[in-house]
């Protein structure tokens, strides 16, 4: 039997841990940009569910992976979209609204799926696509190292761009600068003529532009066909992440690797003689316990704020 | 000479038929310093919402530079070169000055912003009319005075020749008011032209070169500033004579009602909010405490009052111990004015005698065995309105239907009509217009003559000054000076205090 160690020290685990990170980082991410717009996004679950259906439906009719990718795509505009029209336009309480989008993905894709194949758990029996895996050249050759990073699904590697894609638009460009005023200050924005409506309806539908390619990831590159409920809480966990990430880019992803691990981890435990249920519930643990780091964080740290303040 | 702006005729109806504004006329030369003057819902506001594009005009025409001039929103009358300060700040505290300035007008570099040039710009701007901001430092470290200066070069950066400075004087102390005056003259002499939105009429006399007096919706007329006096302006204003002085009644202090000691108080994360503070009002005897927004002075009336617990030491009303439960205190013949009439002050879905008997429930005129005397309360809410002018249609309009004024003096009617032995209030008169302000301070004066001592917080210096028999400042959460006698003391010199620039030995 395998020990603790060995797992630890094999590239393949490590591998397996930025596996599992790459939908938790879409969905963080995409949290995050909406959050910073001042709106809490919570369909990231439902998002990436019925992105992740729609990916597989479109290559499966196109017979194109990359033509599925788009579709998942707009399939995760369309229904961010949907939300900023409740939340913006008829003014709905946006997590109500979140709730609605979640339940309706559950309960829909399982629907379509079973209108599309009679079956209601998978869509093996649809021709579906998976996107490639990339080897990159050189780095793959590098010993330990290029066994963890090379050879990942594009998605991983996008993901990655994504991050500091979206670091750089948040932080250096004037769109980046409006979001952040719109989410802080929405009246300085308007008295400066930037619309916070437009800006909302444009970060929404940058989240679910972003939580797609995580539902995409999730049916055509970590497994190679939908099935029912197959995010199963990764858009939470996500949620948990960017809360502790405290709506920093790189510390969001940060949270969403240290997730990723703990996920892994329950992956490769399996190989051990534990219950499948007890080693299921590590990466919820993580969450619990990683939320209950970050609000003990947050307390100390005001309070020492508040002692160390020196009168001006 | 040409007006630079001009509105004629100028008239708006809101839908639900209130006539804010009646054909007003009003003209900006270019390069002066022009006041307008009113009292709370005289039409300022609308007017300047027209002007600057966030409301149109039922009736009249604008005219800019000769030319017609209709701004459809903000933005295209920021690009015809308005520019407005607005009353309430709208910057975003966690970004830096350069940041605020250039949002939604940023200079670009490729996809990013070119923040070199933001940061020099905004030096630049700022060096031309001195007023040394550093672009780098974030909002939210700034004081009230430099935020506001802030606005004034979001405006200039997006070539405002035209600023609108909306009460730009309320949240300032005497020096950042000199300060902010020498600037604005130095913004005239650059070709600005700028409107002053005030009700104080002596900063009015003192930079303004013309002045526009609006009344219900009217124009009571345009003056040379020289040419007329205070009282003549306030005359327009209000339509009658207005005290500016009041006489105090020369009666000799009663026993000590209120007694702090040696007070600390936290907020939430821990943070001191008040730290040792030890004052006591006797009865009839008014404590006024003054200081710039923010410094304890709100924290010090809620503990009071019971509403927030006390850290260490201890508050005595009547010698009795104060519980740190706003009942309790409430028991000990208290009265209290808060600081927010609308969220805390009254409950505006209900009736104005509802509001007003409220503090009374346990009163047998009032409720007698559990049921409430319908006829009795009545009685009573009339006269409350009555006696303290609250213009409304009757005593069972809802309490939001009223102008801040009205509601203001619904709370003061309240609190003021059971006789208590101790009254705090915290800013009585802020955002209420000159006609009921002047009721309110009366009402306040007439409690001191029978014996009420009463805490007074108000970051109206020349509220405190004018009413209060002692004055403490407070600056940083403490006592930074007390004056036994507040009339021998300047405006400018309490300035020094409010900004910690100053402290008196020997205080806490």
């Amino acid at each position: 039997m395998p020990s603790l160690v060995d797992m630890l020290l094999n590239p393949s685990f490590w591998f397996s841990v930025l596996r599992v990170t790459t939908p938790i980082i879409f969905a963080a991410i995409a949290a995050l940009i909406t959050d910073k717009a001042g709106i809490m996004n919570i369909s990231m679950e439902g998002t990436m569910l019925f992105s992740a259906l729609a990916g597989t439906i479109v290559s499966a009719l196109t017979q194109s992976a990359w033509i599925g990718l788009l579709g998942a795509m707009a399939a995760g505009v369309l229904l961010s979209l949907t939300l900023a029209y409740f939340t913006l336009e008829l003014k709905t309480d946006v997590i109500l609204g979140g709730v609605a989008i979640n339940l309706f993905a559950d309960g829909g894709s399982i629907f379509i799926l079973y209108l599309l194949t009679g079956d209601k758990g998978t869509s093996v029996s649809l021709a579906s696509k998976v996107l490639p895996s990339v080897t990159i050249p050189l780095i793959d050759k590098i010993p330990v190292l290029g066994a963890i990073i090379s050879g990942h699904n594009a998605l991983t590697y996008i993901a990655a761009a994504t991050v500091f894609a979206v670091y750089f638009m948040l932080k250096s460009t004037p769109l980046g600068l409006k979001i952040r005023a719109v989410g802080e200050n929405s009246s300085a924005a308007q008295s400066v003529g930037v619309s916070a409506k437009k800006i909302q309806y444009l970060s929404l539908a940058l989240s679910g532009l972003i939580a797609s390619l995580g539902g995409a990831y999730m049916s055509m590159a970590y497994l190679p066909n939908f099935s029912r409920n197959m995010t199963s809480g990764r858009g939470w966990i996500a949620l948990a992440a960017e809360a502790m990430g405290q709506g920093g880019v790189l510390a969001t992803s940060a949270a969403s690797l240290v997730f990723g691990f703990a996920d892994a981890m329950a992956n490769a435990l399996q190989m051990f003689s534990l219950p499948a249920e007890l080693v299921g519930i590590i990466p919820y643990v993580a969450t619990v316990i990683g939320l209950i780091l970050y609000s003990v964080r947050i307390k100390n740290a005001k309070k020492r704020r508040g002692a160390s303040k020196k009168p001006l | 000479m040409e007006p630079l702006l001009e509105a004629r005729n100028i008239s708006k109806v809101y839908p639900n038929g209130m006539a804010a504004n009646r054909s007003v006329n009003f003209s900006l030369q270019k390069g002066e310093i022009h006041a307008l003057a009113g009292e709370n819902g005289a039409g300022k506001s609308t007017l300047m919402k027209i002007l600057f594009g966030m409301e149109k005009p039922s009736e009249g025409e604008l005219r800019l530079n000769g030319a017609p001039f209709s701004p459809s929103s903000p933005q295209d009358a920021i690009s015809k070169g308005l520019g407005m300060v607005h009353q309430h700040f709208m910057l975003v505290p966690s970004f830096t000055i350069a940041q605020n300035v250039i949002l939604g007008a940023a200079p670009r570099k490729g996809l990013s912003v070119d923040w070199k040039k933001a940061a020099q710009e905004t030096a630049d701007l700022s060096a031309k009319y001195n007023f040394s901001l550093d672009p780098n430092k974030r909002v939210e470290d700034l004081s009230v005075g430099m935020k506001q200066k802030v606005e004034i070069i979001k405006a200039l950066y997006r070539g405002a020749k035209i600023l609108i400075l909306d009460e730009p004087t309320a949240v300032l102390t005497p020096q950042e008011t000199a300060e902010l005056f020498s600037q604005l003259f130095k913004l005239r002499e650059s070709g600005i032209t700028i409107v002053f939105i005030s009700h104080k009429l002596k900063e009015v006399k003192a930079i303004c070169n013309r002045i526009t007096i609006l009344r219900g919706g009217r124009n009571m007329g345009v003056f040379q500033v020289s040419d007329v006096s205070e009282q003549e302006i306030s005359r327009l204003m209000v339509g009658r004579d207005v005290a500016l002085k009041y006489d105090k009644d020369n009666i000799p202090p009663g026993d000590a009602i209120l007694e702090i000691n040696r007070l600390f108080l936290k907020n939430e994360d821990g943070k001191t909010k008040v730290s040792n503070v030890s004052l006591s009002v006797p009865g009839g005897r008014i404590l006024g405490i003054a200081g710039v927004d923010g410094n304890g002075q709100n924290e010090l009336a809620r503990a009071v009052m019971g509403e927030i617990p006390i850290a260490s030491g201890e508050i005595r009303i009547c010698g009795k111990p104060a519980t740190g439960k706003l009942q309790g205190v409430r028991q000990l013949e208290t009265g209290y004015i808060p600081e927010d009439r609308m969220k805390q002050g009254t409950a505006g879905d209900a009736s104005i005698s509802d509001n007003l008997i409220s503090i009374r429930l346990k009163s047998p005129e009032v409720c007698s065995k559990g049921i409430l005397r319908k006829k009795k309360i009545s009685a009573l809410s009339e006269s409350l309105v009555g006696l303290y002018r609250i213009l409304c249609s009757s005593a069972d309009q809802k309490v939001s239907m009223l102008s801040g004024g009205n509601m203001q003096k619904v709370v003061v009617a309240r609190e003021c009509s059971t006789s208590p032995k101790l009254l705090v209030a915290d800013q009585p008169t802020r955002g209420v217009d000159v006609g009921s302000a002047e009721l309110i301070h009366h009402k306040l004066l007439e409690l001191r003559k029978n014996g009420t001592a009463i805490l007074l917080v108000s970051a109206d210096l020349n509220e405190v000054m004018e009413l209060s028999d002692h004055l403490a400042i407070m600056f940083n959460g403490q006592i930074s000076a007390y004056f036994e006698d507040p009339s021998q003391v300047s405006e400018e010199e309490l300035g020094l205090y409010m900004l910690g620039l100053k402290k008196q030995e020997g205080i806490s």
